[in-house]
């Protein structure tokens, strides 16, 4: 009885958690203004989270498109096809890798650290003290955050594909010695704009909203200790880590079902 | 008349502040019970008592951070609890809150620190901003320290740094939580006077929640000593210095045991002792 009553209290505890969630974002869409208002704010939140997250971002999009590349030889030489490396490659890194690879990645760098550095505002009592110079927490610190992350997503993950194309080029044409222009040509042929570019680019922006607003709730919700900023850091990765999974299931079945 | 620019505040009354009833619960716990408090234009008022004991959920109250279970705290004539976010926000506009450890912003210079409310309240050009930030860290005695960051100021330049912060504006109420709490004899003598100076200076009113009691009993015009949730003893610093009551006694002078007992509440030593040997044997 103890523990169906435990399992009850988790679970409310986790649905009420999901409501102010909710509510915390919508409360972010309303305060918004200020970081329209005064742009400034939000490219220097740009710079944070999109401009330093650049070195992981595209070293690790170097590699991932460079294996892509030997793996997808390997497979494509069995089939006498090694000629369609470069759509392999690129419809890889566009519709799938390239945004789920770079969430990740941007969860790790610029999620948790968007987590820390508020849960560390709130314990260090900054929070507090804006509130009472009357300036909202949520529209100056928040919201600014939140765009930032939103914004620089899709970017990072452009950026991201393209690097791994360059992976897959260097390997495959200039190691392996694929014909370079039916790397390209091919390519060009077959990667569609809206079918797979702006999907791609659709899925990186929806993993930019996850990321950031898990991040920017989980610092403001954190408990105002070190162990408690700790924790919330840890949360950002681990959430926003299986939503972007889970998210880009979704997304996928809707949009590349039948095609 | 209304003086301060603040729709609804009036200036004229000789009290700024006045707390009646007030009760706050936390999670069913009773932290403050039947609170009265009066703070006067012009005065520096010491709110005592030992840690944990409501000082700080006092001072949350009055600036609108916390909501009364049942009472009412009027700043201005205002009922803070009342006020939807924009009639608070305005009176915030008018309080400046020292915290215990400054709460500067990190990532901001001193200079940025101090400039933050005029940036974000006014129109003011940035030359006046300039004008206004080297005149309030020239009260506080840091004009030279404007280009550092915060982790390169000392624990007592830190708290100057805040208190220059929350004079930016020119409040009626200032605010202090523990502003002693950490210092040098020296630094703790600096922001004890200029807690004193400025509040005189600005003709502002100042609620020191502290438990530094030869520090602020220098400076204050009276003093509320506050206990378990309740206020146990009130009057001038002469006035507590002599009290008869065994608590303010024992606080004044810093005895070790009395009212507030050295040891934490537990069984009888004896029957603990027994109790363990017996479990032990």
């Amino acid at each position: 009885m103890r523990a169906l009553r435990g399992l009850g209290q988790r679970v409310t505890a986790r649905i009420w958690r999901l409501g102010y969630a909710s509510r915390f974002v919508l409360a972010i869409l309303m305060y918004s203004g200020t970081s329209l208002r005064r742009v400034h704010l939000t490219i220097r939140e740009v710079y944070f989270t999109g401009v330093l997250s650049l070195i992981i971002i595209l070293v690790s999009g170097l590699f991932v498109g460079m294996v892509l590349g030997l793996q997808g030889y390997d497979t494509l030489a069995r089939y006498g096809s090694t000629e369609a490396l470069g759509v392999l490659v690129s419809l890889s890194l566009v519709r799938e890798l390239g945004p789920v690879v770079a969430a990740l990645l941007f969860a790790s760098r610029a999620g948790s650290a968007i987590t820390a550095e508020i849960g560390m505002m709130k314990a260090t009592e900054q929070l507090s003290a804006m509130e009472m110079m009357a300036v909202d927490p949520i529209a100056r610190v928040v919201a600014p955050r939140f765009w930032g992350g939103v914004i620089s997503m899709p970017l990072l993950a452009a950026l991201f594909s393209a690097m791994g194309i360059f992976g897959g080029y260097l390997v495959g044409v200039q190691l392996i010695g694929v014909d370079e222009g039916s790397f390209w040509s091919q390519m060009q042929a077959s990667v569609d704009f809206r079918q797979d570019i702006l999907n791609g680019v659709i899925k990186s922006f929806v993993f930019g909203i996850i990321v950031s607003w898990v991040a920017v709730f989980e610092g403001y919700d954190a408990e105002p200790t070190a162990e408690g900023v700790s924790g919330a850091t840890t949360r950002t990765v681990v959430t926003s880590s299986l939503a972007i999974l889970a998210a880009d299931f979704v997304l996928t079945a809707f949009m590349f079902t039948g095609t | 008349m209304n003086l301060t620019g603040v729709p609804g505040v009036n200036m004229s009354q000789e009290t700024l502040v006045e707390i009646r009833d007030l009760n706050f619960t936390y999670d069913s716990r009773p932290v403050l019970t039947g609170i009265n408090m009066t703070i006067p234009r012009g005065k520096v008022v010491a709110v005592m008592g030992s840690s944990g004991c409501g000082k700080t959920t006092t001072l949350r109250l009055i600036g609108g951070q916390l909501k009364p279970t049942s009472g009412e705290v009027r700043v201005g004539g205002q009922v803070v609890h009342e006020l939807d976010a924009k009639g608070l926000y305005d009176l915030r506009r008018r309080m400046g809150m020292l915290f215990q450890f400054g709460a500067l912003f990190t990532d901001m210079s001193v200079y940025d620190n101090i400039a933050f409310q005029m940036r974000e309240h006014t129109d003011l050009p940035e030359a006046m901003i300039r004008d206004l930030v080297l005149m309030k860290l020239h009260a506080v005695g840091l004009r030279g320290a404007h280009a550092l960051m915060p982790t390169e100021l000392s624990g007592g330049m830190a708290r100057r740094v805040a208190l220059a912060r929350a004079i930016a504006l020119d409040p009626m109420l200032i605010m202090y939580d523990e502003p002693f709490a950490g210092l040098d004899p020296i630094s703790l003598a600096i922001v004890g006077d200029l807690i004193r100076k400025l509040t005189d200076a600005l003709g502002a009113s100042s609620i020191v929640v502290t438990h530094d009691v030869q520090e602020s009993l220098k400076i204050v015009d009276y003093v509320y000593f506050v206990s378990e949730g309740k206020i146990v003893a009130e009057g001038t610093a002469e006035e507590m210095k002599n009290s008869e009551v065994p608590y303010v006694h024992q606080f004044v002078w810093g005895e070790a045991d009395g009212p507030v007992p050295f040891q934490y509440p537990s069984r009888p030593y004896g029957e603990e002792l027994m109790g363990s040997a017996v479990r032990g044997g």
